[in-house]
């Protein structure tokens, strides 16, 4: 479970987050939806500890990020923004270097990672250098690389960014098995359909504040909208920024 | 569902972290050419030709006969012989001496008054002109070779005109200049060899510069930074793994170029000028040991000047500036030579270019040399690692761009 209590986080004069609450369960998908430049990468990268919030609170299964945050780390599996690779290493390196850094222990290691490049159907890629890949291929392996020690939350930031609509799909019931799994996801989306989609959750952030924290058919009835576009545009207050 | 890894597995994290950069690096091309090919191998070769060239040069020119234009010959046919006998080819007169040797046509043009043979056989002074350029370094042997046969020549005629007159020639030069040449055949190749030093630090330089830029500006531009800081490890072991291995292809650039030097210092013919080089195991050993805290000074030294860079491109243009830096002590050492004190050997880049030259000269280093230069370069490196560590903490270092 992850509870973000009231951040804040500002760069020079630019209030990039602006007091935002919201909690994530366990055996739920939570969908993080809002325009671009709303704040959710930053909120993101305070919950996987890279950043410092300014004010508020991070917790994840019950560790605070500020007291102990390698602790938080450990719980957490992350696909950031930021995707790189290691082109010069295969996928499994690039997935054997990270689970090594979890200090898994070199049996687990093998099964787990090799019972994550069936899961993600990477099989055919595993033992070639990642340099080259395509989007969809780079996006596995990250996951693959995110996963691999078997975290309880997992928080994915735009993860079908650049995907075409038969990896978009994959990956998408691929969030759902891990929710069938009991864990906790989180994921970031500025894409309306996707959220609404998968979420059991939404929480709709713009200009670095929650403006909505619902089901979605709760999201539906409180706007008064049948579509959910319709009910995004009015919460927000501007279509700017969204994607269909 | 969570495995909670043992404190005992965690801290492996330093030796994951330098096995997968020493692994991913051995597979660039344009790392390893540069750290086992061209930044080892060029110093020493580029060394041999240069010291080859020079010291050919040189012996050619003490050997060879040496050809002058001679103005007025025809009036001093016995001192043109003097000449001839010391190895001078006299060679036609030349309309416009001052021309010709700022032409470089000649390195020296002699000319010979008209008036020389008059004079002579009266026993007045007369003079012989000597043109040549002294800013023409390649000139000066030839000036001097010709000047010291023409006083020869003048002073045993003197000497003649004594003994003719029933007195000893030892009346006219009451001082004798004994010259005793204190140098030994080591300390005269050490002129010469004043920018070895400087090879060795752009090799450690070299052999780590690719990794340095592609562990932080390199791993930032392609975005896995982030990643990677999002793994339960301390950013510091992280930068310790990334550190030792920079350390490790700088290490082992320096063991190739000692290696090469040993090898291509028997092709120095430094025995024709009588001087001595032992570039062998015991100066290789020696180097090794002055160097080592160099190689963790400029490692961390790299990776906080690349980390500051946006781009690949960036670190490589402030690194090379970098690379500039250590000149400096070779080059003041080289153009205004300083009495070593006791503090300088504590000074990074000094202190082991100092004790490179001593090894050099055959003085050996002291103890207290070696220690105080080992103390002072292993300060100076923690405190660069320090402060890299400290700038590996900053939030937008991981941040990419």
């Amino acid at each position: 479970m992850i509870e973000v209590r009231d951040l804040h986080k500002a760069f020079g004069t630019v209030k990039a987050v602006d007091g935002v609450s919201f909690i994530a369960r366990d055996g739920e998908i939570t969908g993080l939806l809002g325009p671009n430049g709303a704040g959710k990468t930053t909120t993101l990268r305070m919950l996987y500890t890279l950043m410092t919030p300014d004010r508020g609170q991070v917790l994840v299964d019950g560790i605070d990020a500020a007291v102990d945050p390698l602790g938080v780390r450990r719980q957490l599996g992350v696909l950031p923004d930021a995707r790189g690779l290691y082109k010069r290493l295969t996928a499994r390196e690039n997935i054997d270097y990270f689970a090594r850094l979890h200090g898994l222990p070199e049996g687990l290691l093998k099964s787990r990672r090799d019972a994550l490049i069936e899961a993600l159907e990477m099989t055919d890629i595993a033992d070639r250098r990642t340099e080259g890949f395509s989007q969809g291929q780079r996006v596995k392996t990250a996951i693959a690389r995110a996963l691999v020690h078997d975290p309880r939350n997992v928080i994915l930031d735009e993860p079908t960014n650049g995907l075409d609509v038969m990896a978009t799909r994959a990956l998408r019931q691929f969030m759902a098995k891990l929710k069938a799994e009991g864990r906790c996801v989180l994921f970031s989306s500025h894409i309306m359909q996707e959220v609404a989609a998968l979420c059991d959750r939404i929480v709709v952030i713009a200009h670095g504040r929650v403006v909505a924290d619902e089901s979605p058919d709760a999201l539906r009835a409180q706007t008064g909208e049948n579509n959910l576009e319709d009910a995004f545009v009015k919460i927000i207050g501007s279509d700017e920024g969204l994607a269909a | 569902m969570n495995t909670v890894p043992t404190k005992l597995q965690r801290s492996r994290a330093f030796l994951t972290v330098f096995l997968k950069e020493v692994k991913e690096n051995l597979r660039d091309r344009r790392t390893l050419i540069s750290a086992f090919l061209t930044g080892p191998l060029l110093g020493p070769v580029l060394f041999v030709m240069l010291i080859n060239i020079t010291l050919n040069r040189e012996l050619d020119k003490a050997e060879k006969p040496l050809p002058v234009p001679v103005i007025g010959a025809e009036y001093a046919p016995n001192l043109v012989d003097a000449l001839k006998a010391g190895g001078v080819v006299p060679g036609a007169a030349v309309a416009d001496p001052e021309q010709a040797v700022r032409k470089q046509e000649a390195d020296v043009v002699l000319r010979i008054a008209s008036n020389y043979g008059k004079a002579w056989r009266k026993g007045e002074p007369v003079q012989v002109e000597l043109f040549y350029d002294s800013s023409q370094r390649d000139a000066n042997t030839s000036v001097e070779r010709v000047t010291q046969l023409v006083e020869g020549y003048a002073r045993q005629q003197g000497a003649l005109r004594l003994v003719a007159r029933g007195l000893s020639p030892s009346t006219a030069w009451p001082l004798q200049v004994a010259r005793r040449d204190q140098a030994t055949p080591q300390s005269r190749a050490v002129l010469m060899f004043a920018m070895l030093p400087y090879f060795f630090v752009i090799t450690i330089f070299m052999g780590g510069m690719y990794l340095a830029i592609d562990l932080t500006a390199g791993e930032r531009e392609r975005q896995s930074l982030e990643p990677l800081f999002a793994n339960p490890v301390p950013r510091w072991k992280i930068l310790c793994g990334k550190l030792a291995a920079i350390c490790t292809f700088s290490t082992a650039s320096l063991l190739i170029t000692l290696l090469a030097f040993a090898v291509v210092g028997q092709f120095i013919p430094a025995e024709k000028l009588g001087m001595e080089l032992d570039l062998g195991v015991h100066f290789a050993a020696h180097v090794l040991l002055l160097m080592l805290p160099l190689v963790l000074l400029l490692s961390a030294l790299q990776s906080m000047v690349a980390a500051f860079a946006k781009s690949y491109r960036e670190a490589q243009t402030y690194l090379s500036l970098l690379m500039l830096v250590p000149i400096i002590p070779s080059a003041v050492l080289s153009f205004m030579p300083i009495k070593a004190q006791a503090w300088m050997y504590a000074v990074p880049l000094l202190g082991q270019n100092l004790g490179i030259m001593q090894l050099l000269r055959g003085d050996g280093v002291s103890a207290e040399q070696v220690g105080l230069c080992l103390a002072g370069s292993l300060v100076a490196a923690l405190i660069a690692v320090l402060a890299t560590i400290q700038l590996y903490r900053s939030e937008r270092l991981a941040i990419s761009v």
